[in-house]
């Protein structure tokens, strides 16, 4: 009997072992193979790419192999026909074989981005040993490598092509690595590890065309722009090789369809490896492909063999030495399921196995996999866990052990890591004075050290190192958590974001040992929050972390519609505001129309479908949101002042409108609004606002810390200034402190009831340098908050809020 | 079942949400941050709330009126909450979505 093979990949190589194990001399073999070489184990290329391995150490079956075994290899031939009628196989040589039975194992081929220049010179995929030979020759000028793709090959390529002396950066579509394999955390932690090698990485890299002329000079984003580069490898995904198949006639779908015996529709024909698809699934790992191979055997060996393939979840690791990576099954999370996360930030660990019924179903480990098998294991056999629930995640060799210390976070954190903010005091200080001087209460830390004695947002983390350095010894006061997913109060989360330099969610909720993946509608706010106040232009603002509010710059009412109120700068307005603001209501049938109590319109009953458009026709009259939506500046209501008032002291009018146009955009911990008035008779009404001006003849009264909400409270008095200038900047100073420190949707009289009145003054009216340092933070952060969101919408920005996403007729429906 | 595809996976925000408008209402469809998909109708069952305008976290909404936390597998409100909000069958082939509309005509027959 005639066996022919086409393709010479690791899965008919395995399959032809269990051949001639079970029946040896069954069948005349021959094989044809595009590439001109040998069966050589090809999950290798990546340490022969790195240099860790060469060509003649991977090879599976060498050519004494093959005459051994009376095995004809027709070397770098290709087939290009199949007749089914003749049951003959044709090379591009032009070598007709007969067969009587036909393996058809024609592997992958790498999916190029269908994008313009990508058959310049120097555009690679990463496939097989010439691949690797062209990209080792392309290292040798060590210039610059783009590798698009973030998943296992594109991360290996890169590993390599970094090992081999490149400049390389990583281009990656979605936000973040190997998203099919991780969840969004190990993602952020290998991210992380790429990046210490020196590989660059960027996320939602969306390629639009490869540029040069003849050769490669550099990829082109969809943003505009362009990332140098003279070797550009794509790793963007494989597709089965089917088309030789499909030519032929036999049944494709995306690849090869076969049943669990492996027999295509056609029963002399099998095939095996990637381009094959069993059950609507293909494979990309080499387990499965085992598997496909062994059945395939059997019943080449025996033709009424029960031999089937079953679908098994195969674990995926990366390759890259010194990156310990493992991910099995599904790990997407849901309500009939449980999670276990265990994160240990100092080891750059973080576990997570998913459970569902007690049983697990997907795991994903990060810097420690070792106990990738066992897990592995008992997925497989679907071990009921219920009895070691609380110790599993610590892994086998740790059933019965401790659970992790808490206060991991802060005894990790280095000696220099600034734990008080006001003060300046180190980590160190803190610990040296604590064994010192044999200190064991808060007071007398404060005392000696001065942590924790100014505005108290430190008091959790300053206790924590008390316990830490002091043992059983010390008892801190419990904190309130942020919510359910971790343990540390909002202070204690601002002070680590800024101490450990956190710079996105992940990193967040990874350092910090969140005990959740993903938060929830109470964290994931407060800590985009946290980070759009301390990064400006480092942290890209995470929008599904917004209320909807927020994220669609408009108010919901309880109808599902929305509310627009433009800025009207101080409360002032024109007869062209006016008529624009008429005509848009007209156009857009708006049900109602309100003057506010922050002396501005609000335009209520807007459909979604239709802000853009409201915006774009209010954008032409000259205005800008109103943020009344947001966490941020509202509104500053003034009196007329001197411009009109006999009893104004100073142009009040004029101050509002200035302190609006400056301050408007930024983002606050809780709404600010504020009020100037011209003199003490106060019709701006600026004792009950966050912050208010009362003029005098001697200069600016300001005052802060009112409300008229649920609570109902007077302003207190900051101090007196005498300029305008000099009022201006107590006033944006004051609000960057609250920026600052403030826990979210604290109101300012919240939070300066606990930072006490005098601190407040202390560091604003009476410390210049804190004053102007807080000042210029401010002004730094409006570089990147002070644009309109409006106009960015009308541009296009997030369009898909506004529109859905599909409409389906009645006859769809009803079919 | 006959399904209808409603656009690719790709045309929602992971951790968020779009509208599919259909006669019989709005029906909320959601990606989660690990790619998973699910369609509700877009109803809260406390007071109305549009779910889709939501922060989704895990395989939950909360609504962005009251808070109240819905389950996107279940519909249910989880927690203290009591009430549930229908389900749409969905799923996704080569990362296009497709939903049933079905069941939810059959009981609005
Ligand atoms: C860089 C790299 C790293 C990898 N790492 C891992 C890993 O860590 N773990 C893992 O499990 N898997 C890994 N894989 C995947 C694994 O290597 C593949 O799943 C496996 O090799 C596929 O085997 P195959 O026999 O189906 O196809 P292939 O090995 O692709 O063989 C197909 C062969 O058929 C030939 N061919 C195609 N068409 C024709 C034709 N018309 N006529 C004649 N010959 C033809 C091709 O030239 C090729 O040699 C990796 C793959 C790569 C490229
Ligand atoms: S606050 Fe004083 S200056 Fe302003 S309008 Fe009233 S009376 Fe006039
Ligand atoms: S006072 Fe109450 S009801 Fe009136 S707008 Fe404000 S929140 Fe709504
Ligand atoms: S309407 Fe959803 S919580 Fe009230």
């Amino acid at each position: 009997m005639k066996l022919v093979i086409i393709g010479n990949g690791m899965a008919p190589g395995r399959m032809l072992e269990h051949l001639l194990e079970s029946a040896p001399g069954r069948y005349d073999v021959t094989i044809f193979n595009a590439e001109p070489r040998v069966n050589y184990d090809r999950i290798m290329l990546s340490p022969v790419l790195s240099g860790e391995k060469n060509y003649e150490q991977i090879i599976i079956h060498g050519d004494g192999w093959y005459i051994k075994n009376g095995i004809t290899l027709y070397k770098g031939h290709k087939i290009v026909a199949i007749d089914r009628e003749a049951k003959t196989v044709t090379s591009d040589h032009g070598v007709v074989e007969p067969y009587d039975k036909l393996i058809i194992a024609t592997g992958s081929v790498p999916f190029i981005l269908p994008v313009p220049g990508n058959t310049l010179a120097g555009v690679l995929s990463y496939r097989d040993l010439d691949d690797v030979n062209a990209m080792l020759l392309a290292a040798q000028s060590r210039a610059k490598a783009v590798v698009i793709g973030g998943g296992l090959l594109g991360l290996e390529a890169a590993a390599g092509l970094e090992a081999q002396g490149m400049d390389v950066t990583v281009l990656h579509l979605m936000p973040t690595l190997m998203e099919r394999q991780l969840d969004p955390a190990a993602g952020y932690l290998l991210q992380r590890a790429i990046e210490d090698r020196g590989i660059k990485v960027i996320c939602k890299a969306n390629t639009k065309a490869i540029v040069g002329d003849k050769k490669v000079e550099g990829v082109e984003l969809a943003d505009g722009r362009i990332i140098p580069a003279t070797l550009v490898v794509m790793a963007a995904g494989i597709k089965p090789n089917a088309g030789l198949a499909k030519e032929a006639g036999l049944a494709t779908s995306r690849g090869i369809v076969v049943d669990s015996g492996m027999h295509t529709s056609d029963p002399d024909i099998y095939a095996l490896g990637e381009c094959a698809e069993v059950g609507g699934h293909v494979y990309g790992l080499v387990a499965p492909l085992y598997e496909m191979a062994r059945v395939a055997a059997a019943h080449l060996v025996d033709e009424g063999s029960t031999a089937a393939f079953v679908h098994n979840d195969t674990p995926t690791k990366l390759k890259v030495t010194g990156i310990e990576l493992f991910s099995l099954g599904d790990f997407a999370d849901g309500e009939d399921r449980h999670e276990i996360v265990l994160r240990d930030a100092s080891a750059g660990i973080y576990k997570r196995v998913v459970l569902k019924d007690n049983r697990i179903i997907g795991t994903v480990l990060y810097g420690e996999t070792a106990d990738g098998a066992w897990f592995n294991d008992l997925k497989k056999k679907q071990v009921d866990i219920t009895d070691m629930r609380d110790t599993l995640i610590f892994g086998q060799a740790y059933q019965g052990g401790a659970p992790l210390d808490p206060m991991a976070a802060v005894a990790a954190l280095p000696d220099d890591a600034e734990i008080c903010g006001c003060n300046g005091v180190c980590k160190g200080k803190i610990v040296g004075a604590i064994q010192e001087k044999n200190l064991t209460s808060l007071d007398d830390v404060r005392a000696h050290t001065k942590a924790s004695a100014s505005c108290g947002s430190c008091t959790g983390l300053v206790e924590q190192l008390m316990s830490v350095t002091l043992g059983d010894a010390y008892n801190p006061a419990a904190v309130q958590p942020m919510c359910g997913c971790t343990t540390l109060g909002h202070d204690d989360v601002r002070r680590l974001i800024k101490a450990k330099g956190l710079k996105n969610i992940y990193a967040v909720m990874q350092e910090l040992e969140w005990t959740t993946s993903c938060g929830c509608a109470k964290c994931r706010p407060a800590l985009n929050y946290y980070l759009v106040c301390d990064w400006p232009g480092e942290y890209a603002d995470d929008y599904q972390s917004r209320f909807i509010n927020e994220r669609v710059h408009a108010n919901i009412q309880r109808n599902g519609t929305y509310s627009v109120v433009p800025r009207m700068w101080g409360g002032v307005t024109s007869a062209k505001e006016l008529r624009a603001i008429a005509d848009v209501v007209d156009k857009f049938n708006i049900p109602t129309v309100k003057v506010t109590g922050g002396q501005r319109i609000d335009m209520l009953g807007i459909r979604k479908e239709d802000l853009p458009a409201v915006w774009a026709d209010l954008g032409k009259a000259g205005f800008v949101s109103g943020h009344a939506y947001a966490k941020g500046l509202r509104t500053v209501k003034t009196c007329v002042g001197t411009d009109w008032c006999r009893f104004g002291t100073q142009d009040s009018t004029g101050l509002g409108i200035r302190i609006e146009k400056f301050m408007w955009g930024s983002w606050t911990p809780a709404k600010v609004k504020m009020a100037v008035s011209g003199c003490p008779r106060n019709c701006a009404e600026a004792t009950c606002k966050d912050v208010g001006v009362i003029c005098v003849d001697s200069g600016y009264e300001i005052h802060f810390a009112g409300a008229a909400g649920l609570d109902i409270k007077g302003t207190e008095v900051l101090g007196l200034v005498k300029t305008e200038d000099e009022a201006l900047e107590v006033i944006v100073a004051l609000v960057q402190m609250y920026r600052e420190q403030a826990r979210y949707l604290e109101r300012i009289y919240k939070w300066a009831k606990r930072v006490t009145i005098d601190e407040i003054r202390r560091q604003i009216l009476d410390d210049l340098d804190k004053r102007h340092g807080y000042y210029d933070r401010f002004v730094y952060s409006q570089n990147f908050a002070q644009v309109d969101p409006w106009s960015e919408r009308v541009s296009g920005l997030h369009k898909h809020e506004f529109k859905p996403m599909a409409t389906i007729g009645m006859a769809d429906a009803a079919e | 079942m006959s399904w209808v595809s409603i656009g690719s996976m790709t045309d929602i925000p992971r951790r968020g949400a779009r509208c599919v408008e259909t006669p019989l209402g709005k029906i909320a469809v959601f990606r989660t941050a690990e790619d998973r998909v699910f369609a509700i109708e877009d109803h809260c069952p406390h007071k109305g709330g549009p779910l889709s305008q939501g922060i989704v976290h895990g395989a939950a909404v909360t609504c962005p009126l009251h808070n109240w936390v819905i389950s996107l597998e279940t519909g249910k409100a989880l927690g203290a909450d009591d009430g549930s909000v229908r389900t749409i069958p969905i799923k996704v082939e080569g990362g296009v979505l497709f939903i049933s509309l079905a069941v939810a005509a059959d009981r609005a027959a």
